[in-house]
């Protein structure tokens, strides 16, 4: 189906076979776990544990453990939030989007990226149920649940509760096309192994025969679910933004921010899904399976979401120029003359600046340089949440209420909390999933391994 | 429900009507034999049935909970009511505060207190200590009973050790504070006869040098009354009479009749202050000067000298001093004259004596100075209590008691009263608790706290109040009176030593005749009783000459020096009270700094001396006072005259409980008693050096200007208000087709619709003076956590109402840096902020769960149970009013140090049960005071009948003594806030038309819709000028 010229490069290189696909990929799941996975596992997990602690003092203390005040009532918990959320956009984009678009690179790719959509999303979820100060009740009353208060019913106007809807659907979605990818790299574990293993496989394989039927349906359901995850990729950073956008507050009452939003979205998970392959592909020596190509088209995705987003925020203040509201002026220009200036220019370097660096096709190419550029621009969406949710509250529209906003070690421990737990995720998911799509992979083998042709 | 005819029966025996069942239908158990003893002849087998029943029976009762710690009444007593509050008129007077009050009980104990209506004095009005005070009965480190040399007693070993060592002691002192009691007055007599002791009374904050000056000039050693309301034109030479200065709740309201203006009568006052530090008062002037303390007398002098030569008298010669607005100040007098005032708060007779003679020449005596009505809020004498500690230190005193004083801490020569009570053979206080003084002396015979007390008192000649207890003794105390009493050898309780007092005195002197029961119990009733006095009219026997030459020696017009000007604060006061968290949190009016006392420098010094304060950080510095030396945090204030520096008075606690020790530093030491007189202003011998400590003083507001926002503060001119009504109103439009259009026209709501009542607020910004009487009100009334200085620090105060004080900046409207920094002399105003019940609230629309909702009376409430606490209100929020439980801030150990009204169990006898406390993690804001509100309508509904307008009101406006928060029902064309607001009548719409062209919404154009009105602010300035 797929012609490739002979210009393009391949896809796969290093000649590999079916069979090379295979072993290359099962190998992992099979041996034993190397050093550096026990090394960076076990790291992950103490992050984990550490951040443990901060979580159960805010969760036992209440959530004055955190730096927030009478005036700033969100600040690192909902910077975190959107922050994940954001990352876990790739994946979907890369299985769904892409896969409808028949971009054929994004086979060797989309199994991680679509597991770390899921573990950025577990990490998103958990803020918004422990920001709450009740979330032991907080974390179903926010469902529309029947109950026995009488007519009790949940706010539909209010976009945190569309937040609800949004994560949880995104998170059912991408978790079911994620495992339904699995299921025939599931089968070819299996098929290799004996005893225990070939008992867990088998079962995580729900009994894939590699009948063409069973093909066949395995490419109709990939299709359609395809199709259900490609709006959900607007929708969810849509709603995320909207937590904002319908607000009275100035820097956050702006209709700009669905797109922007969307756009930073990808614009961040394409650098996280970066980060995680160039350590991914060295580890696990899968070089040939994640080519230099890859990198570059993912780098020139961030470049054209980079210029989006940055063309959004010169927009913003042209708004509030434009606008002619005191309130909505004195935000923007507060945002870059105001006390947080650094965030401010911390973000506008990180992902404005920084990634037009990648038209240099010499920088483009690099691993080096992607690999840093792939932290700096996750650096400046960090501080992209912030510099919308901390600068806009610290002063709106009394001077009377005016404050600053100071982390703690709670803060600090809640979000290592989250790193710790979307890396172990993460380690785990390597070391006993393969990581490559092994099925989809040989799918494009044919047009770009020699061997394979003949 | 449906009614029904159905009959259900116990069995076919009923519906047959059995003779059987019939016999035993009245019988619990019918089956049980029930002849036990009717034949007596009951066998074994019944017995042990019986007995079995018996024990079952028993031991299932025993299994009910044990009561712990509620025991129901067995007799109900006649006038407790469960749920139904009780109110009583009572008094309080402290250290020279005064205020005739109604105390709240629930369940026979109190819980809140408002001013009393009926009284002449405070007029239905209280201040924050007042609104406080009812904490103070609660205070678990109150003394619970006598002690004797440190240890703990019974009463008659005391007394008998009192009275045997009062006898053998020879000179015997009582030291107290103003007495404003008479028949204490007649106790302390017979004490006094019984013992040969000597009554000298002392005041913390002493206004000594107005008794001493009217003595020189009026021959009479009085304090007069003054009367601010007649004034039109007011000078005050540093005398705060808005927040400190005598009787400030009485001086407020008078004040804010003048400065309360409307379309047909837009006349108000004009009030000009010369003082150093920026005081509540000099925050409400028209004209503020700043000027050194050094020069204030000869800025007396100066003015005494303008109006003489008006009023062509003699001037007198004194040194020239430059000080802007004084002349202006003296047309404006003499313009005025017989209707204006000029007051000073110097503590110093001379400059007083001159003081005496401007008013004299004005023309104010009899009309705003009145010396034929003193009063008697300060009847310390300074310099007997100067000669007493000179006595005690020499050894000379037998016996010492104090009476309900601290001297120890409370007086600059504390620290040689502390040392001289050893040299007394023997020394009593009858202190409440073990504070500074009462710690050294050997005999302690706790007095009960006011609330728990029988008492009278006479502010004013003719005017009389009562104080009855509302609880009974929480502890084995004893009213000082009856000690004093007991000791003297009269057995007579107080309570009837109080009532023959009357009897004899008050009772004879009315002419309604009756049983002298019914006089009693009418005065008990109403708190206060008034006998016409003859005011006497007083004229000058002295001279101002000596006065105004001594003055003219003392201060100079040009000292280099750096001064150090001693102040109190609104809530703290004299430090009596440091033990009360809610007053320890209470924003100071002009800094919004709590738990401190800090040293207030000018901007200018601030500068020169690199120090900068960045949100709460700032520097300590050393203050040296002739030798004296203490390190204070420094506060930059603008408005501060240059080359002074300001302290507040009333902190430095040590032994004042665990709330209030070691908060702040004591003042009071570095005052000089040495001329005759307590000087508050310290002219000389002060060095301050900024030290290389850092320190965070906790503020609840950290940005002092309003960034010249229109939609925040609006104000005017007298002039300009003259000519437009409307004058300095911000009316924001907003484009709609075509047209320009309030922004009230645009709305995606449907809008509600209130068919009862819609509740509203008008706020006068005009006569807001930022005293703080409000929020204190709210907190007693509402439960509010007291948090404590570090989470204040981190800016988690939970105050529902706060005032916003904003600074003027000199600079222009769009140098957005400059803006932030505040002019050196600033124009100041005050806005009450509480949640503005907005009918478009943008809290409602985001809550997830429904938890804060809108009434069908216009409010918006919040729903504790279910908030799970996500924030989103109070991000949402324009006006950042709510406020996050971000701990459990009740039964926490944490907290139990500073929130004592939810922490210990005396402590939560204060609580509210009408109000809920607010649990972790849910968020609480201004409800209106709901409960208020339901009580109110509940009320009108039982006496079938709709609700009046004054039925119902909240607990900030009730307080307010200058009235500026007018609550009441905007569907009621009736109503004071619909005629004030002149509301378009026959409206049941949420967006009501209002006329008043002063009225505003904070925020009009985001339109949410407020509630709350406020009034724009109308300075009586010429033009628009610093």
């Amino acid at each position: 189906m797929q012609v490739t010229s002979s210009v393009r490069q391949p896809l796969v290189t290093g000649g590999k076979t079916y069979h090379d696909v295979t072993h290359d990929v099962s190998r992992q799941v099979e041996g034993k776990p190397s050093l550096a996975w026990f090394l960076a596992f076990l790291t992950a997990a103490g992050v984990l544990a550490l951040g443990a602690i901060a979580l159960v003092a805010t969760l036992w203390e209440g959530i004055g453990m955190w730096g927030l005040n009478k005036t700033i009532g969100w600040a690192w918990d909902i910077t975190n939030f959107v922050w994940w959320v954001g990352i876990g956009h790739a994946g979907t984009l890369i299985s769904a989007v892409l896969l409808l678009f028949r971009q054929k690179w994004r086979t060797s790719i989309n199994r991680a990226a679509e597991a770390m959509t899921i573990f950025a999303v577990i990490c998103a979820a958990m803020f918004p149920v422990i920001h709450m100060g009740r979330p032991w009740i907080g974390a179903y009353w926010a469902l529309p649940l029947p109950n026995t208060f009488g007519s009790l019913w949940v706010n539909f106007n209010s976009p945190l509760l569309w937040d609800v809807f949004a994560i949880s659907t995104y998170f059912s979605v991408s978790l079911v096309f994620w495992y339904i990818g699995l299921i025939p790299d599931f089968a070819t574990i299996r098929d290799r192994a004996t005893g225990l293993r070939k008992t867990i496989y088998g079962a995580l394989s729900f009994g894939w025969d590699g009948a063409a039927k069973t093909w066949m349906r395995y490419e109709s359901v990939s299709l359609i679910l395809a199709g259900l995850a490609t709006p959900l990729v607007l929708s969810v950073h849509t709603i995320v933004s909207f937590d904002f956008a319908t607000s009275v507050i100035p820097g956050w009452h702006t209709t700009i921010f669905p797109p922007y939003f969307v756009a930073g979205a990808i614009f961040s998970g394409f650098a996280m899904v970066l980060t995680l392959m160039i350590i991914t592909r060295k580890v696990f020596k899968l070089e040939d399976y994640i080519t230099m190509g890859h990198i570059e088209l993912m780098n020139i995705v961030i470049i054209i979401t980079g210029s989006i987003v940055g063309i959004a925020y010169i927009t913003e203040f042209f708004i509030a120029w434009y606008s002619g509201v005191e309130a909505e002026q004195y935000a923007f220009i507060n945002r870059a003359t105001g006390p947080y200036w650094w965030a401010y220019w911390s973000m506008m370097t990180c992902n404005v600046i920084s990634p037009q660096l990648f038209w240099i096709k010499k920088i483009r190419t690099s691993i080096v340089a992607t690999f840093i550029l792939s932290l700096v621009v996750n650096i400046g969406m960090w501080f992209e949440r912030f510099v919308i949710i901390v600068t806009s509250l610290h002063r709106d529209f009394l001077p009377s209420s005016w404050a600053m906003f100071y982390p703690t070690w709670a803060d600090v421990g809640v979000y290592m909390f989250t790193f710790g737990l979307f890396f172990t995720l993460f380690f785990l998911f390597a070391k006993f999933f393969p990581v490559i799509n092994m099925a989809e992979v040989k799918s494009v083998l044919k047009s770009s391994s020699e061997k394979a042709a003949k | 429900m449906k009614e029904t005819k159905k009959t259900y029966w116990k069995g076919l025996e009923q519906l047959s009507n059995d003779p059987e069942f019939v016999k035993n239908a009245d019988r619990e158990f019918p089956e049980l034999p029930s002849t036990l003893s009717e034949d007596g002849n009951a066998s074994r087998r019944d017995f042990l049935k019986l007995m079995g029943f018996s024990l079952a029976a028993a031991s299932l009762a025993a299994c009910e909970a044990p009561v712990r710690k509620a025991i129901p009444y067995v007799n109900k007593p006649v006038d407790i009511n469960p749920s139904i509050p009780n109110y009583y008129a009572s008094t309080f007077a402290s250290g020279g505060n005064y205020a005739s009050i109604v105390v709240k009980t629930r369940e026979g104990r109190p819980i809140k207190i408002d001013g009393n209506e009926l009284s002449p004095i405070n007029k239905g009005k209280v201040n924050a200590i007042v609104e406080a005070s009812v904490l103070s009965l609660y205070d678990k480190e109150r003394l619970t009973g006598p002690y004797l040399g440190g240890q703990k007693t019974d009463w008659s070993s005391l007394d008998a050790e009192v009275k045997s060592k009062l006898a053998a002691a020879g000179s015997v002192k009582v030291v107290a504070n103003t007495i404003l009691s008479p028949t204490t007055e007649k106790a302390l007599q017979q004490f006094s006869d019984a013992f040969g002791a000597e009554v000298i009374m002392y005041d913390p904050l002493s206004n000594y040098g107005i008794a001493k000056a009217s003595e020189t000039y009026y021959g009479q050693a009085v304090v007069p009354s003054y009367f601010f309301d007649k004034a039109k034109t007011i000078v005050s030479f540093g005398a705060d009479f808005l927040g400190s200065w005598i009787s400030p709740i009485e001086f407020a309201g008078q004040y804010a009749k003048t400065r309360k203006i409307s379309k047909e009568n837009p006349v108000m006052s004009r009030h000009f202050q010369f003082e150093s530090n920026l005081s509540l008062t000099g925050a409400n002037a028209d004209y503020r000067t700043p000027i050194k303390a050094s020069q204030s007398g000869l800025a007396v002098l100066a003015l005494y000298n303008m109006i003489a030569s008006k009023a062509g008298a003699s001037t007198v010669s004194a040194p020239a001093v430059e000080v802007a607005h004084l002349e202006k100040a003296a047309n404006e007098l003499w313009a005025n004259r017989g209707a204006s005032l000029v007051v000073s708060g110097s503590n110093d007779p001379n400059v007083q004596t001159v003081v005496h003679a401007i008013n004299e020449l004005l023309g104010n005596n009899g009309s705003t100075v009145d010396f034929g009505s003193p009063v008697n809020f300060r009847k310390g004498n300074d310099a007997e209590m100067n000669q007493f500690v000179t006595d005690l230190n020499a050894g000379r005193i037998g016996a010492v008691v104090f009476y309900n004083c601290n001297p120890v801490y409370d007086h600059p020569r504390g620290a040689e009263i502390a040392e001289g009570i050893g040299k007394a053979r023997f020394s009593v206080a009858t202190n409440m608790t073990m504070d500074e003084t009462s710690s050294l002396v050997q005999a302690i015979a706790p007095d009960h706290h006011y609330l728990e007390s029988w008492n009278d008192f006479e502010p004013k000649p003719g005017h009389f109040s009562l104080s009855q207890p509302t609880i009974s003794p929480l502890f084995d105390t004893r009213q000082a009176q009856d000690s004093f009493l007991v000791w003297a050898g009269d057995n007579t309780s107080y309570y009837d030593f109080l009532q023959q007092s009357w009897e004899s005195s008050l009772f004879t002197q009315i002419e309604t005749g009756g049983e002298f029961q019914e006089f009693w119990d009418q005065s008990l009733y109403n708190g206060v009783l008034a006998i016409e006095r003859e005011s006497a009219v007083v004229s000058p026997v002295g001279d101002v000459a000596a006065a105004a030459s001594a003055v003219a020696r003392t201060y100079s017009a040009d000292n280099s020096g750096a001064e150090l000007v001693v102040y109190t604060k609104v809530a703290i006061g004299n430090g009596t009270f440091a033990n009360n968290p809610w007053l320890q949190e209470t924003p100071d009016p002009i800094s919004k700094a709590t738990w401190d006392n800090y040293l207030t420098v000018s901007q200018k010094w601030a500068t020169e001396n690199g120090v900068a304060m960045v949100e709460e950080n700032t520097r300590k510095a050393t203050i040296n006072v002739n030798g004296k030396q203490l390190t204070v945090p420094v506060l930059i204030q603008p408005g501060q005259a240059e080359g002074t520096f300001g302290l507040a008075l009333g902190y430095g606690r040590t032994k004042a409980g665990r709330v209030g020790n070691g908060v702040g530093v004591n003042a009071y030491e570095l005052l000089d008693a040495s001329a005759g007189f307590v000087n508050f202003d310290i002219t000389s011998g002060v060095t301050v050096e900024v030290t290389a400590d850092t320190y965070k003083i906790a503020r609840t507001q950290t940005h002092q200007t309003f960034m010249g926002r229109e939609n925040v503060i609006q104000e005017a001119t007298l002039a300009e208000y003259k000519q437009d009504a409307s004058a300095g109103r911000y009316k924001p439009e907003i484009y709609k087709e075509g047209e320009f259009v309030k922004p009230s026209k645009i709305s995606l709501w449907k809008g509600h619709q209130y068919s009862q009542h819609h509740w509203g607020l008008a706020i006068d910004m005009n006569s807001c003076i930022g005293c703080s009487a409000c929020s204190v009100a709210c907190q007693v009334e509402n439960n509010v956590a007291v948090v404590g200085k570090q989470e204040v620090l981190n800016r988690r105060e939970m105050a529902w109402i706060r005032i916003d004080r904003y600074y003027s900046s000199d600079a222009a409207a769009d140098d957005l840096d400059g803006l932030e920094k505040a002019s050196e002399n600033p124009e100041v105003t005050f806005q009450p902020m509480m949640c503005q019940q907005c009918n478009n609230a943008p809290c409602e629309t985001v809550c997830p769960v429904a938890a804060t909702t809108h009434s069908s009376e216009g409010l918006n409430q919040m729903t504790y149970n279910r908030c799970i606490g996500t924030r989103y209100c109070a991000n949402n929020c324009p006006y950042k009013v709510r406020r996050f439980n971000w701990f459990k801030y009740h039964d926490n150990s944490q907290f139990a140090g500073v929130n004592v009204a939810q922490n210990d169990d005396l402590g939560k006898m204060v609580l509210n049960p009408d109000v809920t406390v607010r649990a972790r993690g849910v968020m609480e804001k201004c409800s209106m005071c709901v409960q208020r509100i339901q009580a109110g309508k509940l009320e009108a509904k039982r006496e079938k009948r709709k609700v009046k307008d004054g039925d119902i009101n909240v607990a900030c406006a009730v307080a307010c003594p200058t009235d500026a928060l007018v609550f009441g029902d905007m569907n009621d064309p009736e109503s004071r806030i619909s005629k004030l607001l002149k509301i378009e009548e026959n409206t049941t719409s949420a967006l009501k038309e209002v006329n008043e062209e002063r009225a505003y919404h904070v925020l009009e154009e985001i339109n949410v819709s407020p509630n709350v009105w406020y009034f724009t602010k109308i300075r009586n300035k010429d033009k628009n000028e610093a």
